[in-house]
């Protein structure tokens, strides 16, 4: 495994462009939405003064141009503007829900990518049985159906027809965590963690599975394989000593994939669960039209979806060393 | 009738191409003489003896119960299946279309056009999708052709980066050579070599995209902003949702809908060549 250099400094280059087109083409969909510019950056139920200073941060009162090129400053400064319904800094508003963002999407990734390539490694050893069909539609559904209905009939099951698991937020009402940590190690903070992210993983599920599935068959072909066979090592002990290992890494770079696209698809299971993350305060802000929370919210999740397809990139480039840069583009 | 007879052996052969065309029949059918077979119009609040029908359970006259607005789920059933194939096939012609082009011209031609379509495409790859949709759809308004139209614009990606891996390869076969050395023009090698052999994969990812293109179209009514105008079944489930059917138990109500979406999407996957590539994702191209 060696590093190429100069693939990795233009690929960052290509991310960074990648970054600042979606920034634009951000700025001028929140042009689009009703009502004049202003709108974009001043709630009208500011104070004068707010409103005085608002319009001098982001320059309301020059030409487009001249905004954009503020907005980009200001973006490069972390300022993104005030929420309208929080009265405070977006970039503290997103950072404040984040976290819970990233605890649901890693624990059901975690669960969805271990319990997929343990099944995609079943399937493999199942291969022309009819444990294979029925495992393959099986897996067929819970890529077909809708992640939120799925989170509807768990919620109407576990949590209001056997009352075994709460149904929303991520602690009792009234009740908040001193800090990060503590509602990380919180037993109650899992408890309410613990159907969304079943949900979640789910969905996630089929991707690696069918993923290390196919890989497994490709990999059965290959000659080292066959002369572990013939040395006379058993099926099982071949597939996964020497199969299983070697299937696994395209999964480990669909990972990085799936985490950026998690960020942004989780949208509907917070939603589902009222889960005060990223996504939730998307749909909230939109709904409420609190534009700067909204577009704040969104480059958020764009930019940690640009940032794990270029690791995705990287770790393809260096588990395949036959990727030339003609051919990603 | 050549063409008709190799049509049904493929179908014969493909047993799982066959269920999902089946299944896409009958949808069809059911969203074209949805007024026929619905007992009562999907928005009306239906009476029992001059008073409103609230919350009914499934009985002979309401086949899958009543919504908390006294209306019909079954007759809203059948009308959700016209939402979701007219977003489903829609989308997906808009995507197979441009993303057959951008894959295409930029496969072909290399260089700075080549360079200029995959910056654009990792752009698209850059941008969350149901964020983008749920924006797009409330700064437009809600309708469905806004939904469509976000998709529209987004989801060709996939369909791109497959297309032009595709060209490249198919580029330098022997063939393509021949017919460039022979003086053949550029539209001519694009139109009469490199087309036809890439049209499946268009087809295929086509058929792939109708079954995100339903699932959006869904998940965007769940959250509200779908078309207040049209009944889909992502509409449904946002009304079972906000009028407490969970708490209620009403599985009568929350079933049928999800259940839709999941057979058309899945029939999607089963059709042509879907459900293979589905099984055998390729990491470049999810």
């Amino acid at each position: 495994m060696t590093l190429n250099w100069k693939y990795i400094g233009r690929r960052f280059g290509q991310m960074l462009l990648t970054l600042w087109i979606i920034a634009t083409i951000l700025f001028f969909v929140f042009r689009l939405m009703p009502g004049n510019p202003l709108t974009a950056y001043i709630d009208p139920n500011f104070t004068k003064e707010q409103q005085e200073i608002l319009l001098e941060q982001f320059g309301l009162d020059k030409p487009l141009f001249q905004q954009y090129l503020v907005f980009l400053l200001n973006l490069l400064q972390g300022n993104l503007g005030t929420s309208f319904v929080y009265r405070d800094d977006v970039l503290r508003v997103v950072a404040r829900v984040l976290p819970n963002t990233l605890y649901l999407m890693l624990f059901s990734l975690i669960i969805a990518y271990v319990v997929g390539v343990l099944g995609g490694i079943l399937l493999a050893l199942l291969r022309g049985k009819k444990g294979e069909t029925v495992g393959i539609i099986l897996t067929l559904f819970t890529r077909s159906a809708p992640q939120f209905w799925v989170g509807m009939l768990v919620l109407a099951i576990f949590s209001f027809r056997l009352g075994w698991l709460p149904s929303s937020g991520t602690g009792p009402a009234g009740v908040t965590y001193a800090s990060e940590w503590a509602k990380f190690t919180s037993p109650v903070f899992w408890k309410y963690m613990l159907l969304p992210s079943l949900t979640l993983a789910i969905y996630l599920l089929g991707l690696p599975l069918l993923l290390m599935r196919t890989n497994m068959v490709e990999t059965m072909e290959e000659s080292y394989v066959t002369i572990a066979r013939m040395r006379g090592l058993s099926e099982r002990r071949v597939m996964l000593k020497y199969a299983a290992r070697n299937a696994i890494l395209p999964v480990v770079t669909a990972m990085a994939v799936g985490f950026g696209y998690a960020i942004g698809g989780n949208v509907v299971i917070e939603n589902v669960f009222s889960w005060p993350g990223l996504g939730r305060l998307l749909v909230d802000a939109v709904t409420m039209s609190d534009y700067p929370l909204a577009q704040g919210a969104f480059l958020l999740a764009a930019a940690i979806m640009v940032f794990m397809n270029f690791v995705a990139d990287l770790l393809y480039s260096v588990l395949d060393p036959r990727i030339t840069v003609e051919d990603m583009g | 009738m050549i063409e008709m007879t190799s049509i049904l052996e493929f179908f014969r052969q493909d047993k799982f191409a066959l269920v999902g065309a089946i299944i896409y029949i009958l949808f069809i059918l059911v969203a074209l003489f949805a007024p026929a077979i619905a007992p009562y119009d999907p928005q009306e609040m239906v009476r029992v003896d001059g008073r409103i029908a609230f919350n009914r359970e499934p009985e002979k006259n309401f086949k899958l119960g009543t919504t908390n607005m006294g209306r019909d789920i079954f007759s809203q059933l059948i009308y959700g299946a016209r939402p979701a194939l007219t977003v489903g096939f829609t989308a997906a012609l808009f995507v197979m279309v441009v993303g057959t082009v951008v894959g295409l011209v930029s496969g072909y031609f290399g260089g700075k056009v080549d360079s200029l379509l995959m910056r654009l495409t990792d752009v698209a790859f850059g941008i969350p999708f149901d964020p983008f949709v749920i924006v797009l759809v409330s700064f437009l308004g809600p309708s469905i052709w806004n939904i469509v139209l976000a998709m529209a614009l987004l989801l060709w990606r996939d369909t791109a980066r497959v297309i032009r891996s595709q060209v490249l390869s198919i580029k330098k076969r022997a063939f393509v050579e021949a017919a460039r050395v022979s003086g053949a023009s550029h539209s001519r090698i694009i139109f009469s070599y490199i087309m036809p052999n890439i049209l499946p994969l268009s087809l295929l990812y086509g058929s792939l995209a109708i079954g995100w293109a339903i699932l959006t179209e869904a998940a965007v009514s769940f959250l509200g902003f779908g078309d207040p105008s049209s009944i889909s079944w992502g509409y449904m489930l946002h009304d079972a949702y906000v009028s407490q059917a969970l708490s209620r138990g009403a599985f009568y109500w929350m079933l049928p809908p999800g259940i839709c979406i999941m057979l058309l999407v899945m029939a999607g996957f089963y059709i042509s060549r879907g459900a293979e590539e589905v099984l055998q994702p390729k990491l470049r191209s999810m």
